[in-house]
C-alpha cells in the first residue's frame, strides 16, 4: 500500500514541476504560435498525466486531460492553428489539472468538481470556427480556480526569451534526463559530514606544518585542495538558479494585467543566479507581492499612459546578480512612480510622522515610508493590494533572513524596488573580535564600521554622559557598550590602560551602538549551528560556531546584545511617541535639541539649527581681526565664547580642547564654544519662564532639569554683527 | 524483568553513578570547552564533537556537590536525550556492568535537595549502592 502512496506521491511531484513548465510554455506559444517546440512539450506533458492518472485510476483526472491532449495533438499535427481562445482554453486545462492535483495531495482524492463544462468547451475548440464562431465563444468559468472575469480576447503579455544564454528551447528533455530529486535533508547531512572533514584537514596541515616529509607535505595538500572542491560542491547543491521562483512570474504577470485591463511585458535577467533552496523558498512570497503590487499600483492604466506619452505596453523588468557576496534582486516598472506628495500626507494623517518631520526628511525616507504597517497609498482597495498589509511584511520577511528593502522611485518613470539577500543562511559572513580570551562571530549584516582610538583618544574618546557612556560619531553621539561587562566577564583591563580602544559600530533595528572588544581579529565564513536548549534562553547568542582551529565559538545575537544593554530600548520608546497618533501634546511643540553645559547652566538649542558638533584643540586658534578664529574646512569659521556672550563664568580649562557647536546661516559659519555637548534629546517645550533679555527665548524643563532654550540668530546678531549683517531680509525670516 | 540492565558507570567523589547504556553516545576524555557567559553556572561550556556542537553540563554542580579538586580534568559522558545530545561531565569512568534488575530499590524519602529529582534509586550491589542517574531530568537545567 506504501508502494502505491510512494507513486501518488511521484507522480504529483513530477506533475507539478510539469505543470510549472507547461505555464511557462503556454505564455511563451500565445507570442509566437508556430512554435512546434513547445506545442510538443505541452503535449507531452498532458499526455504523461493522463497516462499516469490512467493506471492509478484517477478518473476525473484522466477525461480532462484526454480532451486536453485530443485538442492538442490537433494543433502539433497543424490541423489547428492557434486562437486566443484556444490558448484560454488550455490555461483554464492547466488550472483545472492543479486544482485536482491538489485534492489529492490534501485529501487524497480528485473531489467533487464537476469538469464536463470544461471537457465540453475543449472538445468544442477542436473544431475550427466557421464565420460564425465568434459569436458563440467557449464559456469558461465552470470551474472554480478560472476565476470570472477571463476573457477570451488576445491577452496582454509577452516574454521576452532570457536574454542571457541561448534559448532554452529544446534543452529541457536533456537536462531532466540527467537529474535525480535528492532529500534535502540528506543534503544536509552531506554539508555536516563534509564540515567535519574540513576540520580534520586543518588538524593534519598542523602537523604536517612540523614535518619535514615532503612526500607527507603533497599529500596534505592534495587532501586540502579536494576537501576545498568538495566543499564547494556540497554547499552548491542546495543552490537553486532564481529562474526557477520567476518561472512563476509569466503566469502571475499575464493574469494580473488582463484582470487590470493593462499591457504588461515582462522581462528577466539573470535568471541563473544561484541561491541557497531555504533561501528561494523564504523570499517567494515577498517577490510576488512586489510583481502584484507594480502591476496594481506602480503601472498606469492604457489612458494614462498615452496621456504621458509612454507606449500603451509597460515593461516590468526582474533583475538579479551577485554582488559582494550577497543576491542584488531588483523590480523595476515603467509606471507612474511613487507619489511622494500623498505618502507624505498619508503619513502625516495616520500619525506616522509630524508635520515637521514630514518638511525635514528626504523623498528617499518618504519613499521609505511605504514599508511601515498599515500603510497603503491606493485610493481604492482592490482584491488584489491596497489593503495596508503588504510592504511591511515584505520588508519583515526580507530582514528575518538577514536581507534588506530599498525603494527608489521616479516620478513618471517608475519605481524600482531592491532586495539585497544573501547568498546561504547555513553559512554566513562574520567578524570575529575577541573578549578575554574568547572569540565571538558577529554577523556581517548588522556591521557598520569599525573605529579605533589610540594614544590621546583612549581616555577622552568615550565619554559619560551622566553614567550612559557614548563616543562621538561624526558629531553624532553614538551608545557605547562594553561586551566584557555586557557579558559578566572579568573587568580588569589585561592589556593595561593605553591599549588601544576597538569600537564595533553596530546597527540593530533601526538604532545603532558601539560595541568595545578587547581586539578584532577578522572576517571569516562561519557556519551556524544552533545552540542547545540549555541555552536557548540566553538572548544575546545567535548560535555557535566551529572555528578554524576547531574550537567553538559565539555567535552573538546583535538586537538581543542591544536590548540586554538598552541600547535599543530607548529608540524603540523614543519611535513610539513619535508615532502615537494621539499623543496628548501639540506635534509642533516637539523638536529635537541639543543640549550643552555652560558653567552651572544647561543650554538647549534646536537640533536644526546646528550644522555640526566639532572638537577643537587650544592650540589650533588663530587671531583674525581681533577674534577668535580657527581654520574649519578650507574656511576661516569666528569663535564666539558664549560664556563671556552670557556672562557665566566656566571652569573649563581653556587650553585643552574646545568644544564647540557649528551654526551656519546663509553659507556662513560660525562656531559657539561651550564647555560639554551633553546629549540630543527629542522633548516638548513648553516655555515655563520667558523673556531674561533677548538671547534667551525662554526656560524649559527638560530631562528633569531646568534648561534655558538660546535664540542664536538673535544672540549671534548682538555679538558678531558684521558677520550676518547682508540682508536684513533674512533676519526677519529668523526671528 | 529478565534480562539484565546494563549501566555505564562513573565516579563523582566517592558516589557511584550509572546511566543506562542504551542513553549512552559514548565516553570521551577531557575536551577543550568554551565557554558561554550569562548561561547558567551547571553549563560548563560548549565542546565540539566532530562538527557537532555539544553542551557540557558539570554534573556536580548539577547535583548540588562541592567542586572537582585535584588535578585530574573531567571525562565527558555524551548522552542522547530526545533530539539533543548532551556532554556530562563527571570524574571518573568505571566499566560498563550488568545488574539484577531485583536490587533496585526507590531512593529514601529521606534524600532531599537537587538530587531528589535526579536520582531514579539505587541497585544495592555487594560493595556498594549505584545510584541511577535520571538523564532527562540531568540535562533539563532550570535556568539561574
Amino acid at each position: 500500500m506504501s508502494d502505491l502512496q510512494d507513486i501518488v506521491k511521484d507522480f504529483l511531484v513530477e506533475s507539478y514541476e510539469n505543470l510549472d513548465q507547461l505555464d511557462r510554455d503556454l505564455v511563451r506559444l500565445e507570442q509566437d504560435s508556430a512554435s512546434a517546440e513547445e506545442l510538443g512539450s505541452i503535449f507531452r506533458t498532458i499526455h504523461t498525466i493522463k497516462g499516469t492518472c490512467g493506471f492509478l485510476g484517477f478518473d476525473k483526472l484522466q477525461s480532462v486531460a484526454h480532451a486536453g491532449e485530443n485538442l492538442l495533438s490537433k494543433l502539433r499535427d497543424r490541423e489547428l492553428t492557434l486562437r486566443p481562445d484556444i490558448t484560454t482554453g488550455l490555461f483554464s486545462l492547466v488550472d483545472a489539472i492543479r486544482q485536482i492535483l491538489a485534492n489529492i495531495e490534501n485529501l487524497g482524492a480528485e473531489g467533487e468538481a464537476d469538469y464536463c463544462d470544461l471537457i465540453r468547451t475543449l472538445i468544442a475548440l477542436q473544431v475550427e470556427p466557421s464565420n460564425s464562431a465568434r459569436d458563440d465563444e467557449p464559456r469558461i468559468g465552470s470551474h472554480p480556480a478560472s476565476g470570472t472575469g477571463i476573457q477570451a480576447d488576445p491577452p496582454a503579455v509577452q516574454v521576452e526569451p532570457d536574454q542571457a544564454g541561448p534559448s532554452s528551447d529544446g534543452r529541457h528533455s536533456s537536462i531532466s534526463d540527467g537529474t535525480i530529486r535528492v532529500d534535502v535533508g540528506l543534503l544536509d547531512k552531506l554539508m555536516n559530514r563534509v564540515g567535519e572533514l574540513v576540520l580534520a584537514r586543518n588538524q593534519i596541515l598542523q602537523f604536517t606544518g612540523g614535518s619535514s616529509d615532503t612526500e607527507l607535505h603533497s599529500a596534505a595538500q592534495r587532501l586540502n585542495l579536494i576537501t576545498t572542491e568538495l566543499q564547494e560542491g556540497v554547499m552548491k547543491t542546495r543552490m537553486q538558479p532564481i529562474g526557477n521562483l520567476w518561472s512563476k512570474f509569466p503566469r502571475i504577470v499575464r493574469d494580473l494585467a488582463i484582470h487590470c485591463g493593462k499591457e504588461v511585458r515582462i522581462e528577466m535577467e539573470g535568471k541563473e543566479t544561484e541561491l541557497d533552496k531555504t533561501i528561494v523558498e523564504s523570499i517567494k512570497d515577498p517577490l510576488t507581492h512586489i510583481v502584484r503590487n507594480a502591476i496594481d499600483h506602480g503601472i498606469e492604466s492604457a489612458a494614462e499612459r498615452l496621456a504621458a506619452g509612454k507606449t500603451v505596453e509597460s515593461c516590468l523588468r526582474l533583475r538579479a546578480f551577485h554582488e559582494g557576496g550577497q543576491v542584488n534582486i531588483e523590480i523595476s516598472d515603467d509606471g507612474r512612480g511613487l507619489d511622494l506628495a500623498r505618502i507624505r500626507q498619508k503619513a502625516i494623517d495616520r500619525g506616522l510622522i509630524t508635520l515637521d518631520q514630514a518638511m525635514r526628511i528626504s523623498d528617499r525616507e518618504v519613499a521609505q515610508l511605504t514599508f511601515t504597517a498599515g500603510f497603503s497609498t491606493a485610493a481604492q482597495v482592490t482584491n488584489l493590494s491596497g489593503r495596508g498589509v503588504g510592504m511591511d511584511v515584505v520588508k519583515n520577511n526580507v530582514e528575518k533572513i538577514g536581507g534588506t528593502v530599498d525603494v527608489h522611485s521616479q516620478p513618471g518613470q517608475g519605481t524600482t524596488i531592491k532586495l539585497k539577500i544573501p547568498l546561504t543562511l547555513a553559512i554566513i559572513p562574520a567578524l570575529i573580535v575577541t573578549c578575554r580570551g574568547d572569540r565571538f562571530a558577529i554577523p556581517q549584516v548588522n556591521l557598520l564600521e569599525l573605529v579605533r582610538l589610540a594614544g590621546d583618544q583612549v581616555h577622552r574618546g568615550i565619554e559619560s554622559l551622566h553614567g550612559a557612556l557614548v563616543y562621538r560619531l561624526r558629531g553624532q553621539l553614538l551608545p557605547i557598550v562594553y561586551l566584557c561587562r555586557e557579558l559578566g566577564l572579568d573587568d580588569t583591563t589585561s592589556a593595561g590602560e593605553d591599549a588601544a580602544i576597538n569600537i564595533v559600530v553596530l546597527k540593530a533595528d533601526d538604532g545603532q551602538f558601539g560595541l568595545v572588544v578587547d581586539s578584532i581579529n577578522d572576517t571569516e565564513e562561519i557556519v551556524v549551528k544552533p545552540l542547545s536548549p540549555q541555552l536557548k534562553g540566553i538572548p544575546v547568542y545567535a548560535g555557535a560556531t566551529i572555528m578554524g582551529d576547531g574550537k567553538v565559538a559565539l555567535i552573538l545575537d546583535v538586537l538581543g546584545t542591544a536590548q540586554r544593554a538598552h541600547v535599543v530600548g530607548e529608540v524603540r520608546d523614543r519611535m513610539l511617541t513619535e508615532h502615537r497618533g494621539d499623543a496628548p501634546k501639540p506635534v509642533d511643540n516637539r523638536q529635537k535639541l541639543l543640549i550643552a553645559k555652560l558653567g552651572n547652566r544647561r543650554l538647549a538649542m534646536p537640533l536644526s539649527t546646528v550644522s555640526r558638533l566639532e572638537e577643537i584643540p587650544a592650540a589650533a586658534i588663530e587671531q583674525a581681526g581681533g577674534q577668535d578664529v580657527v581654520q574649519y574646512r578650507g574656511a576661516i569659521l569666528p569663535l564666539l565664547r558664549l560664556a563671556s556672550l552670557l556672562g557665566v563664568s566656566t571652569d573649563t580649562d581653556p587650553s585643552g580642547e574646545l568644544q564647540v557647536i557649528v551654526y551656519s546661516e546663509h553659507g556662513r559659519s560660525v562656531g559657539l564654544v561651550v564647555d560639554r555637548i551633553m546629549d540630543i534629546v527629542e522633548s516638548s517645550i513648553d516655555t515655563l519662564r520667558s523673556g531674561q533679555g533677548n538671547d534667551v527665548f525662554g526656560s524649559a524643563i527638560v530631562q528633569g532639569r531646568v534648561t534655558d532654550l538660546l535664540d542664536l540668530p538673535s544672540l549671534i546678531r548682538r555679538a558678531d554683527a558684521a558677520l550676518f549683517d547682508n540682508s536684513t531680509s533674512a533676519k526677519g525670516v529668523l526671528a | 524483568m529478565t534480562s539484565a540492565p546494563q549501566f555505564c558507570t562513573f565516579f563523582l567523589d566517592d558516589l557511584y553513578f550509572g546511566v543506562e547504556v542504551q542513553r549512552v553516545q559514548e565516553v570521551i576524555r577531557y575536551q577543550e570547552m568554551t565557554r558561554v557567559p550569562l548561561a547558567s553556572q551547571m553549563i560548563a561550556g560548549l565542546i565540539n564533537l566532530r562538527g557537532q556542537i555539544v553542551t557540557a553540563i558539570d554534573l556536580r554542580k548539577r547535583l548540588g556537590i562541592s567542586d572537582r579538586r585535584g588535578p585530574n580534568q573531567p571525562m565527558n559522558v555524551i548522552v542522547c536525550e530526545g533530539e539533543s545530545v548532551v556532554s556530562l561531565l563527571v570524574d571518573e569512568i568505571s566499566e560498563v556492568i550488568a545488574v539484577d534488575a531485583s536490587a533496585f530499590e526507590n531512593p529514601p524519602e529521606t534524600l532531599r535537595g537537587p538530587a531528589r529529582s535526579l536520582i531514579q534509586g539505587a541497585y544495592k550491589l555487594d560493595r556498594q549502592l549505584l545510584l541511577v542517574l535520571n538523564t532527562a531530568e540531568a540535562v533539563h537545567v532550570p535556568s539561574d
